[in-house]
């Protein structure tokens, strides 16, 4: 288990690196965000002067560099725009993506497992065909359409909820977080749900195959022969057997979640992380740019080391295999 | 050369009592309503018809004067206000701080919070008005005036903050409590102007503050009508009325900026009843806010004139070939011949009308009617396919040409579809054009690595001096001349006749010289002026708004009805 950690570590920290090393390369190559920053005003002296006071008069072997000192220090840059520690924008947009993408794994789970085991339960029956041709739909529609679309119906013609922003929050441990009042979860329903969508229409799917397959399985058959109700049958034989997939999606899925809300929270104006990183490369602010990737690649990190983690816990024959070694 | 400006009376006429409950007006209405009930029977009923419309009045007033949403179009990245000198950061600061000078809603400068005048073509006095006071109580003064104008220089890791506004400056004298006495090294026109820019901060407040300090609110202490009561970064700002400002009492408690960048969403937003205002009406909208019922629209012609930049100092710009793609033995765009065909080639009113959707009128000039310097002589070119090919056969190119036309396509109203159509009436007349565009982050770059051959840009300046030294002078970085002139124009007669207007202290001789200036550029061709933007805002019916020539969205020039 430690040599297992251990090795998810070291290869971490060089994905960490590559990855660095890309996005400096590549945003050095777009251009020299002064050129978009600087006042209309300005003239060449103007010019060379704000290059220079943000280092990119240096080449960029020296800018990597200094940067790379830096991070080994814990400090990711200064944000050229906003004067403030590029770690500190995103640990302070943090929390509302991850309520987003938290709320929106909760909608996916809670309504995806029970309308797949539904329409796998019942595949002829209209409920099933519904379910299922439902879930094309949340596949193939892109999310930002499905979004305005969402903001039209129900705030524009119903009325009945806020089309944009974070509604209000409330600290719990110094963390501001918005789905404690009904402000918030108002404004946290039409986000969370169309985030929510795609992971929904996956679970469905996949709940649905795993539960057909299952049910035409010997062990099921025996626990049916055998007089068991079809709720423990479920629960039990079919529910258990079908979850390691769908925990492996949830748990890829739960990165891509905080990865893909770049999108809802630019349509929904939800200021998240996401919407941050949009900002930041239509200004070429690279400090931000870099410590956004670096803090996502940190949590899918994590995220993949939490589901194997959990594999463990579902799956006696994997905790074995990881002992016998 | 003695320039002055006087403070009007009264600045800020109305403000106070906006909305009151119009008292005076029911004596007056009674026997009306009277004399209609007498006539029609029963009385009971046109009173309590007079009583409602009164309720329902104060009803609006108490509603409206309490809190006004107005949805902004552009990220605010600070509170700092000397930070960087970006129009988006400067609109929410505006309602925090003041400066000197007030630009109204022409662009033309008025008194702020001082008045001026320019005793010798070298100082200029700034007599502030006296009991001015900041958010925290004190009263501001000539020490805070002086802090504020040399705290840009101080600044670290800004990209592109205040110092060309105040470097005009030599040196600053506080004569007496009230009275700021600036000296320039020469005569600069301009001054009034560029410190309409410059935000006045509190010294005591701002001493030694970052920008955690100002986005915080600790430092982000000052004279204008709100303060600031929270700044949550990429979602809104919250103001509350700042009770003692000198203009008279601001007519909203309370306001709140929304940040939201994506236009559909800003129409959403207003169309659900959630904003009460948004400013930048995306052209695409237009049309279905204008038919909804219960909002309105006020635009005004922007200082924004979108142009192309033409490449006319070197022999071999990139994207120019013959037809058949072979390089070209000249430069043709060196021929004033060849840019004059590429201008009556182009039909600016199709483009305003069509492509623009109205949110444009045609330009001749290089800046719009309501600018500082703007030449009414200097009519926009007719649309004139035939002398344009005439032109080009005189010039040497019957067979016309091919060039590349680059733009940004997400910075100006519809930039990409303004090329698309440019290249097509350039095709008309026999200059192949094909267009290249890119997102605004690689663009400015590659423009200023001289990338392009014809270039597409939009300049919002509040004097046509100010723009020309930009975008026409010969570049010149010893003289801050030239910086943005991509094309390489160069013409000794303009740079005298720019530096000459700049130069000018007395406004009225100053914009005869800027317009002379205007003039030469537009006959000579220094850029192609394609047109001037409208800006336009929407609000719900209730609300007024004056529309602004330079932009800006100011929650307390938002007027109750």
């Amino acid at each position: 288990m430690l040599g297992f950690a251990l090795r998810r570590i070291l290869q971490s920290i060089a994905v960490l690196f590559a990855m660095s090393a890309l996005v400096f390369a590549g945003v050095y190559a777009i251009g020299n965000p002064v050129d978009i920053l600087v006042s209309p005003l300005a003239d060449q002296a103007e010019i060379a002067r704000a290059t220079a006071a943000l280092g990119l008069d240096q080449p960029l072997w020296r800018q990597y560099w200094n940067f790379i000192v830096g991070a080994f220090a814990g400090d990711l840059g200064i944000s050229f725009t906003a004067n403030t520690p590029a770690v500190h924008l995103i640990l302070e947009r943090m929390p509302a993506t991850l309520e987003l993408a938290v709320a929106a794994a909760l909608i996916a789970v809670a309504l995806g497992i029970p309308l797949g085991l539904l329409a796998g339960l019942k595949p002829d029956s209209w409920t099933g065909k519904i379910i299922m041709a439902g879930s094309i739909l949340g596949f193939s529609l892109p999310t930002f359409w499905v979004g305005v679309m969402l903001i039209l119906v129900f705030s524009v013609w119903l009325g009945w909820l806020p089309p944009t922003g974070r509604g209000q929050t409330v600290a719990v441990l110094g963390v501001p977080v918005s789905f404690l009042t009904w402000d918030g979860l108002k404004h946290l329903a039409l986000p969370a749900l169309n985030l929510a969508l795609f992971t929904l229409s996956l679970l469905i799917r996949l709940t649905g195959a795993g539960t057909r397959e299952a049910l035409v399985q010997d062990y099921v058959r025996f626990a049916r022969a055998k007089g068991l109700s079809t709720a423990r049958v479920l629960r039990v034989h079919v529910l258990k057997n079908i979850m390691i997939p769908i925990v492996t999606v949830t748990g890829v899925e739960f990165g891509s979640l905080v990865a893909f809300a770049v999108v809802t929270e630019t349509i929904f104006a939800w200021p998240g992380m996401g919407k941050l990183l949009i900002d930041s490369i239509t200004v070429l602010d690279r400090p931000v740019i870099v410590a956004y990737l670096l803090v996502v690649v940190v949590l899918f990190v994590l995220i993949n080391l939490a589901v194997d983690l959990a594999y463990g816990a579902l799956d006696p024959r994997v905790r074995l295999a990881r002992r016998a070694p | 050369m003695n320039a002055q400006y006087r403070m009007g009376g009264s600045p800020r006429p109305g403000i106070r009592g906006a909305c009151r409950i119009p008292t005076r007006e029911i004596p007056d209405s009674l026997p009306a309503s009277r004399a209609r009930a007498g006539a029609g029977g029963s009385r009971i009923p046109a009173s309590l018809g007079v009583l409602a419309v009164l309720a329902a009045q104060f009803a609006i007033c108490a509603a409206h004067a309490a809190e006004l949403r107005i949805g902004l179009s552009a990220d605010v990245t600070t509170m700092d206000p000397h930070f960087v000198a970006a129009q988006p950061n400067l609109t929410a600061q505006k309602h925090i701080f003041d400066s000197l000078v007030h630009v109204d809603a022409r662009g033309r400068p008025i008194p702020g919070l001082a008045t001026w005048r320019v005793p010798d073509p070298l100082t200029w006095e700034f007599r502030l008005r006296k009991g001015v006071k900041f958010h925290d109580g004190a009263e501001l003064t000539a020490e805070d005036v002086v802090f504020s104008l040399e705290r840009p220089y101080a600044i670290t890791g800004s990209p592109g903050g205040f110092v060309p506004y105040v470097r005009a400056i030599a040196s600053k004298r506080i004569v007496d409590r009230y009275t700021v006495e600036l000296r320039t090294a020469a005569p600069y026109g301009a001054l009034a102007q560029d410190l309409a820019e410059v935000l006045i901060v509190s010294k005591r407040a701002a001493s030694g503050a970052g920008g955690a300090d100002f986005d915080s609110g600790r430092a982000a202490i000052g004279t204008g009508p709100y303060r600031l009561v929270r700044f949550v970064r990429g979602s809104h700002i919250e103001l509350a009325r700042h009770e003692d400002y000198w203009g008279g009492r601001p007519p909203w408690e309370k306001v709140t900026l929304r940040i939201l960048p994506a236009d559909p969403v800003r129409t959403a937003a207003l169309l659900s009843g959630e904003l009460d205002a948004i400013e930048h009406v995306p052209a695409a909208d237009l049309a279905r806010l204008r038919k909804t019922p219960g909002l309105k629209l006020e635009s005004a012609v922007s200082w924004r004139t979108i142009f192309l930049h033409l490449d006319q100092a070197r022999d071999r710009p990139p994207g120019l070939a013959a037809r058949d793609g072979r390089p070209l033995a000249a430069n043709p765009l060196k021929d004033l011949r060849v840019r004059r065909a590429l201008s009556l080639a182009i039909n600016r009113r199709a483009i305003t009308e069509r492509v623009m959707e109205g949110l444009g009128i045609p330009a001749g000039s290089v800046v719009s009617p309501s600018v500082f310097g703007h030449n009414p002589e200097v009519a926009p070119d007719p649309h004139d396919p035939e002398r344009a090919a005439k032109l080009l056969a005189e010039a040497g190119y019957p067979q016309g040409f091919a060039l590349t036309i680059a733009t940004p396509n997400n910075r100006y109203i519809n930039d990409e579809q303004v090329a698309q159509a440019v290249a097509q009436m350039f095709s008309r007349v026999g200059v192949a054009a094909r267009v290249e565009a890119m997102p605004l982050a690689v663009y400015f770059g590659r423009a200023r690595n001289r990338e392009f051959g014809v270039a597409l840009l939009g300049w919002g300046s509040l004097a046509a001096d100010l723009a020309l030294r930009s975008l026409a002078a010969t570049p010149d970085a010893a003289k801050g001349y030239g910086a943005w002139n991509w094309g390489g124009f160069s013409n000794s007669k303009l740079d005298a006749l720019i530096a000459r207007s700049l130069g000018t202290v007395d406004p009225a001789a100053r914009e005869a010289l800027a317009r002379e200036a205007a003039a030469l550029a537009a006959s000579e061709l220094a850029f192609i002026p394609l047109h001037y933007q409208l800006v336009t805002w929407a609000m719900k019916n209730h609300l007024s708004y004056t529309a602004r020539t330079d932009e800006f969205t100011l929650a307390h020039h938002f007027r109750p009805r």
